[in-house]
């Protein structure tokens, strides 16, 4: 069937939902890229205006991927919750967008309609969302996880220490470890994108960080960001593994280009399980995705980037993960040109992410070859603040010497905790104190002598 | 010292980590000093990825290698459309196409492809002596075919270049995406039986090759190795991984992304 709408007397026709889907989205060069974008901003809007009046029920009748040929779509349509659904069953597109921003739409009925959204539903309504609809309705939800701490309660933004070295070396590691402790950040995970793969190698790490972990009694948890496959080895040899870390894309040509599929991700999820690790929940799996991932691996069937990445989200709530965030300006110009594509692109994601009942995190970033720089990561930063990010990341000097990317930074967190009043996740929150690296007023105040003889050990006591 | 600035009394750890660690803070905020450092940083990085390849210049500093060189384009025209267009990278301009068409080199074993890819500063600085050392690494025997320079390059332009040169096997040198820290990175990407439509699986990968990186020697070595196993196995790629390489120099899978 078609979609149609009229604008000054052009009649502008759509074939399907995936062509008025990306049509419908917001310019970005990786649509351009594809073929899939509007050819003028005209048909942008009658593409929105079509999609305004689309029947969230058609949504079900409809897939962007064929059932039968993508296990994605499969899980979507398979785990979709009719009960759920019945509360916004009745609305278009359209008024999809006014029930989520209205006042009585509150936080226990976003909760409640999550299992019924699918990501196309989702990808569908920010569509015609400005950013500030972005940011109040991602604000309203909740979604709250667990491991060695909480994360994801009101008022709080967690951090991921990102701690990596360009050859893996572990007092190079140790050393950002410490520099982040000591700024507050590592709540969310202390995760280290490793530069190799080999199983020993990333057993050594595993073992090194679960050392600090110890030593320092820190409530968090630690991972090595290598392949699930890799990670899966080393739990079988027996090494420490608190997350399962794994990149995920939203269709399953991209997932098998991520050489993954649904049943390894439960697999792996098993295996953390089993290991029997967390203190205070049960939620093992870290995710990353990122809009542009399918197409660069020609995987995206001619569905829109915004709208993969929703249903990459799909497959992440399926796992139950502690912590997902997507890295929005890693991947390069051809996908988000720009700061404001990165910015839109961020909100979105946080957005659908969230909606759908993903604990959503962002890697605010950005790479040389895009027309982008601290200024934009400030404006995402800000705003993600402001809608309730669950966690961002903190790099030393916003520099990520391994990955040859910029991210934000532990001033970064320091500034935007301090900007909103927002507080570490809480168990974290009574460590950091209790060490003596924040005052009880929540304030950093220096070196703590526990942190200083750590130190000492790592540098042999020189100065 | 100003009174806004706060050092943090842990610097020793920069001894330890290339990571701007210990950076000390004004407020929330970095110190001015940092503030500028940065910013000189991202200046050099983005010069670096918009810089042009003086292919002349290249060329010149080629010819003691012995080797004839050849000088093609990509479909790109220029650097905005390179960065927004990788396909257009991928693929040879007709002009260079028919040129590469015309060409009869002899049978060889390798043929080495320069593209300035991300950055041009990288092989500007690294390509000549990367070379030089490679010829001193490899078995004397191996035939080595022209010396192919690209602009506005993508790594897999070396299978367009490659199929038709009737190589069995293409090495491309290409500035990787610049890092903060590392503007001039080079990477090598090793193809056996280069066509158009390979996949990046079916490649085998050397990264951040500069001084303060892989060494020229290092690298030199490692190439000259996965040449030879890739001959011996008449693939590159997955298969080809094998712990005789330490895996601390194979570049992480997303950093070749946008090579």
């Amino acid at each position: 069937m078609g979609y149609a709408a009229t604008i000054a007397s052009k009649r502008y026709v759509f074939s399907d939902l995936r062509t008025l889907l990306a049509r419908a989205s917001p310019l970005r060069s990786g649509d351009q890229l594809a073929g899939l974008a509007a050819a003028s901003a005209v048909e942008r809007m009658a593409a929105r205006l079509a999609l305004a009046d689309l029947p969230l029920r058609h949504f079900l009748d409809e897939a962007v991927i064929p059932y039968e040929a993508d296990e994605v779509t499969r899980l979507i349509v398979d785990t979709h919750d009719g009960a759920a659904f019945a509360s916004v069953a009745h609305l278009t597109v359209g008024e999809f967008r006014e029930w989520l921003l209205d006042d009585a739409t509150d936080t226990a009925a976003l909760a409640h309609v999550a299992p019924g959204l699918t990501p196309e539903m989702v990808a569908a309504v920010s569509k015609l969302m400005r950013q500030q609809d972005l940011i109040s309705v991602a604000r309203k939800c909740r979604v709250i996880t667990g491991f060695r701490d909480t994360i994801g309660l009101p008022g709080r933004l967690a951090v991921r220490l990102q701690p990596n070295h360009p050859t893996d070396d572990p007092r190079g590691i140790a050393a950002s470890l410490l520099d982040g402790l000591l700024y507050g950040c590592g709540d969310a995970v202390i995760g280290v994108n490793p530069a190799g793969d080999s199983v020993p190698a990333i057993m050594d790490l595993l073992r090194r960080l679960d050392e600090v972990r110890e030593r320092f009694e820190i409530p968090t948890q630690t991972c090595v960001l290598t392949h699930v496959t890799t990670t899966l080895q080393a739990i079988e040899r027996g090494a420490p593994v608190d997350l399962v870390f794994q990149s995920i894309a939203g269709t399953e040509a991209a997932n098998r280009g991520f050489g993954i599929h649904l049943a390894l991700l439960a697999e792996a999820q098993a295996a953390a399980l089993e290991l029997n690790r967390g203190t205070v929940g049960r939620n093992v799996m870290y995710f990353e995705t990122g809009q542009g991932s399918a197409l660069s691996s020609q995987a995206h069937q001619g569905v829109d980037q915004q709208t993969c990445e929703a249903r990459a989200y799909a497959v992440a709530r399926h796992f139950q993960p502690l912590i997902a965030n997507t890295v929005v300006g890693f991947i390069g110009p051809e996908y988000l040109f720009d700061g404001k594509q990165i910015i839109r692109a961020g909100l979105e994601d946080h957005f659908c992410g969230k909606l759908l009942g993903v604990p959503l995190g962002c890697d605010v970033c950005y790479t040389n070859h895009a027309e982008a720089d601290q200024d934009d990561m400030d404006a995402l930063l800000t705003l993600l603040g402001t809608a309730g990010v669950t966690f961002i990341m903190g790099v030393p000097g916003a520099d990520d010497v391994m990955l040859n990317y910029q991210s934000t930074s532990f001033h970064d967190a320091l500034y935007l905790r301090g900007l909103l009043g927002l507080r570490p996740a809480p168990e974290f929150e009574a460590w950091l104190a209790q060490v003596g690296i924040t005052a009880t007023s929540g304030a950093l105040q220096g070196l703590p002598p526990q942190i200083a003889a750590a130190l000492e050990d790592l540098t042999g006591g020189r100065p | 010292m100003s009174r806004g600035l706060r050092p943090d009394p842990w610097t020793v750890l920069r001894r330890l980590t290339p990571a701007r660690v210990a950076l000390g803070r004004a407020g929330h905020s970095l110190p001015t000093q940092e503030i500028l450092q940065f910013g000189v940083a991202h200046a050099q990085a983005r010069d670096a990825v918009h810089a042009p390849l003086h292919v002349a210049t290249l060329a010149a500093n080629l010819a003691p290698l012995g080797q004839p060189v050849l000088t093609v384009v990509s479909s790109a025209p220029d650097r905005p459309t390179y960065l927004m267009r990788p396909d257009l990278g991928r693929r040879l301009d007709p002009a260079s196409a028919q040129h590469l068409d015309q060409q009869r080199p002899g049978p060889h074993d390798l043929l080495f492809v320069i593209g300035d890819g991300l950055s041009a500063l990288a092989v500007a600085r690294h390509a000549v002596p990367l070379l030089t050392h490679f010829h001193l690494a490899r078995p004397p025997e191996w035939r080595i075919g022209p010396l192919v320079i690209a602009s506005q390059c993508r790594v897999a332009l070396g299978d367009e270049i490659g199929e038709r040169l009737g190589a069995p096997m293409v090495a491309v040198l290409i500035g990787e995406r610049p890092g903060l820290s590392s503007p001039d990175s080079l990477g090598i990407y090793l193809t056996r039986h280069p066509r158009v439509g390979r996949l990046d699986a079916e490649r085998n990968c050397l990264s951040n090759i500069r001084p303060e990186g892989l060494p020229y020697v290092e690298a030199a070595r490692r190439l000259a190795w996965l040449c030879q196993a890739a001959i011996q196995l008449d693939a590159t790629g997955i298969a080809l991984k094998d712990g005789s390489i330490d895996p601390a120099h194979l570049a992480p899978p997303n950093a070749a992304a946008g090579a």
